[in-house]
C-alpha cells in the first residue's frame, strides 16, 4: 500500500493514571485504504493506544494528526466529526436503544438531508440489521452487537475505522463474517485500524502488522513477514500465538 | 371497599413519577443522587404562585377560575415561567457546581454538594416567603363522584390531565427526536455517546433542563392540590428516589411507572393502614428493593 498518509502517531504517551503510562511513546503511520492491525501480548497497551487515537484515554504528550489535524486537543466527538470511527471491544451499542435508533443517533452529526440515505446504504452491508431494525440492541446476540457497532460507526461514512477487538467473544464462523465484512469495507475506501490477540485471522486481512510491547512498537511489517517470522511470535506474540490463535 | 386510594394513587403517582425523570437521568449520567432536586419543585411552586400573584396584581383583580376548576389561567402561565426559571436554575447549579466537581473526585462530592445546595435553597426559600404554607387558590372544590366509592375535585382530574400531556410530550421527545436518542444514550453509556459524536456535556445540559422543568411542573401541581411549604420537595426526597431505582436507573418509563407504584402504595396504606405511616412506604419500598431487586423493573444487571 502506499496512499497517502491519513493518520500519523508520534511518541505519543497516554495512561489512565497521571504518571502510569500505558502507552509510552508510540508511533505510526495509516495511510489511505490499507488495513494495519496492532498486535502484542496482555498488557502490551494496545487497547489503550486506539483509545487514545480516539479521544478517550489522556495524552499527557505525543502528537495525533488525522490528515492534517492536531487531534490531541480535541474531545472524543469532535474526532468522530472529523472522520475517525471507532468500535469498542465491549459496551458498543445502546442496549436500550433499537438497532434504528443506534444508526440515527450516529447519523446525526450528518446534514439532516442526507441521514437517511447514509442509514439505508449501511443497512444494505447488515440484511440482518435491515430485517429487524425496531429490535432493541440489548436483544442481539454478541456478533448481532458487533456487527451493528460497525455499522453504526460506518453511517457516518469515517475515512478511518478503528476497531478494539472485534473477534473477542465471538465463534470462529462469526470471526471469519466480522473480517469478511471489514475487507469488504475496505473495499470501499476506509482505511481500518484494528487491535486483535487472534494474531493469525488479523494478519490475514490486513496488510501491516505493527508488534506493540511495553507500549511502544517494537516491530512492524508486512502481514506475510510477520506470519512467516518464527521468532516473533516467541519473543513478542507470547510463544505458540501465531499458530494458536489461528487455528 | 372504596377504591378511593386508586385516584389518590395515581395522581400522586403521576407527580412523583415527573419529578423522579430528573432525578433518573442525572443520576445516570453523573453517577451521583441529587439530593437539590427536591428543592427544584419547592423552587418551581414559589415561582409559579410568586408569578400568578404578580400578573393578578398587574391586572388589578384576580383572574377568573376556568369552569368547574380553580385553576387560572395566571396560574397557568405561572407555572410555564416556573419551568423556564427552574431549567435555568438547574443548569445553574451544573454550570456553577456539579460540572467543575464531576470527574475530579468521588461521587460523594457531588452528593454532600447537591447536600448544601439543597438546604442553601431550602433556607433561600424560608427566608423569602417565610414558612407559613401558601395556596394558590382559597376557593372550595365539591368533589365528583366517579362510582366505586371514588370521588375526585375537578382540580385532580384537571392535573392528572395535564401530566398525562406532559407525559406524553416527554414520551414523544425522548423516543422521535434527536435529543430524546442522545439523553437516553448518555444515560446509558457516556463514553460510547461521545464516541458515537455527542457533545455530552451538552447532552447533560439539556438533560438538566429537563429535569429542572418538569420538577417545577411537579412541585406546581403538588401546591394547587396541597399548599406550598419550603419544606414540600424535601418531603418528596424519599419517593422520588424511591421511584427512579424501581423503575431501573436511566429509565424514564421506569421512573414514570415506579412514581404511580409508590404513590398507590402511599395512598392504600393511608386509606387502609394510616396516614400516619405514609412516610414509610416508600422507605420500606426501598429497602426491599435494594434487597430483592437493586436494578428495578428496567434497569440493566450490573
Amino acid at each position: 500500500m502506499n496512499g497517502k498518509p491519513v493518520l500519523r502517531v508520534d511518541r505519543l504517551v497516554a495512561g489512565y493514571e497521571p504518571g502510569l503510562p500505558i502507552v509510552n511513546g508510540a508511533s505510526l503511520t495509516l495511510r489511505a485504504g490499507e488495513i494495519v492491525a496492532i498486535l502484542g501480548p496482555n498488557g502490551a497497551g494496545k487497547s489503550t493506544l486506539i483509545k487514545a487515537i480516539a479521544g478517550l484515554v489522556a495524552t499527557p504528550s505525543g502528537q495525533i494528526w488525522l490528515n492534517g489535524t492536531d487531534l490531541r486537543p480535541l474531545p472524543a466527538h469532535k474526532r468522530t466529526a472529523l472522520g475517525l470511527g471507532f468500535v469498542p471491544q465491549t459496551e458498543n451499542v445502546f442496549t436500550r436503544l433499537s438497532i434504528l435508533d443506534n444508526l440515527k443517533l450516529a447519523a446525526g452529526i450528518l446534514p439532516a438531508a442526507g441521514r437517511a440515505a447514509a442509514i439505508d446504504d449501511v443497512l444494505s452491508l447488515f440484511p440482518d440489521l435491515a430485517a429487524r431494525p425496531a429490535l432493541l440492541a440489548g436483544r442481539l446476540s454478541g456478533g448481532q452487537r458487533q456487527m451493528l457497532a460497525v455499522a453504526r460507526a460506518l453511517v457516518v461514512k469515517p475515512r478511518i475505522l478503528m476497531l478494539d477487538e472485534p473477534s473477542a467473544g465471538l465463534s470462529p464462523r462469526l470471526v471469519l463474517e466480522v473480517f469478511a465484512q471489514l475487507g469488504r469495507i475496505r473495499a470501499q475506501g476506509i482505511t481500518i485500524l484494528l487491535v486483535e490477540q487472534n494474531v493469525k485471522a488479523a494478519l490475514a486481512l490486513a496488510d501491516r502488522g505493527i508488534v506493540l510491547v511495553g507500549g511502544r512498537e517494537r516491530h512492524e511489517g508486512r502481514s506475510a513477514d510477520l506470519l512467516g517470522d518464527p521468532g516473533l511470535g516467541a519473543l513478542f506474540l507470547g510463544g505458540d500465538a501465531v499458530r494458536e490463535t489461528g487455528s | 371497599m372504596s377504591l378511593q386510594f386508586l385516584a389518590d394513587g395515581l395522581l400522586a403517582g403521576l407527580l412523583i413519577g415527573l419529578g423522579a425523570i430528573g432525578v433518573t437521568l442525572t443520576y445516570a449520567m453523573l453517577r451521583f443522587a441529587n439530593f437539590a432536586h427536591g428543592e427544584m419543585m419547592s423552587f418551581g411552586a414559589y415561582v409559579a404562585w410568586s408569578a400568578s400573584f404578580l400578573l393578578s396584581a398587574l391586572a388589578g383583580t384576580a383572574w377568573p377560575a376556568m369552569g368547574p376548576f380553580s385553576i387560572t389561567a395566571a396560574v397557568l402561565l405561572g407555572g410555564l415561567a416556573a419551568m423556564i426559571l427552574t431549567a435555568g436554575l438547574a443548569l445553574l447549579l451544573d454550570r456553577l457546581l456539579f460540572r467543575h466537581l464531576a470527574g475530579r473526585g468521588e461521587a460523594i462530592t457531588l452528593v454532600i454538594a447537591s447536600f448544601g445546595a439543597s438546604m442553601a435553597l431550602r433556607s433561600l426559600i424560608e427566608f423569602a416567603f417565610s414558612s407559613s404554607p401558601l395556596y394558590f387558590s382559597s376557593d372550595l372544590q365539591i368533589a365528583v363522584r366517579l362510582g366505586m366509592g371514588i370521588r375526585v375535585t375537578p382540580d385532580q382530574l384537571a392535573l392528572i390531565g395535564l401530566t398525562l400531556c406532559l407525559l406524553l410530550a416527554i414520551h414523544l421527545l425522548v423516543t422521535r427526536t434527536q435529543a430524546g436518542r442522545a439523553m437516553r444514550a448518555v444515560a446509558e453509556n457516556p463514553t460510547l455517546a461521545a464516541v458515537v459524536g455527542l457533545d455530552v456535556r451538552r447532552v447533560v445540559g439539556l438533560t438538566w433542563v429537563m429535569g429542572g422543568a418538569l420538577a417545577a411542573a411537579a412541585g406546581t401541581m403538588a401546591g394547587i392540590l396541597v399548599q406550598i411549604r419550603p419544606n414540600m420537595g424535601f418531603d418528596f426526597l424519599l419517593p422520588l428516589f424511591s421511584a427512579a431505582i424501581l423503575g431501573g436507573i436511566g429509565s424514564i418509563p421506569g421512573a414514570i411507572l415506579g412514581g404511580i407504584v409508590i404513590g398507590l402504595a402511599e395512598a392504600a396504606c393511608v386509606q387502609f393502614v394510616g396516614a400516619e405511616w405514609r412516610a414509610a412506604v416508600a422507605f420500606l419500598i426501598l429497602v426491599l428493593l435494594l434487597l430483592l431487586r437493586p436494578r428495578g423493573f428496567f434497569g440493566e444487571a450490573a
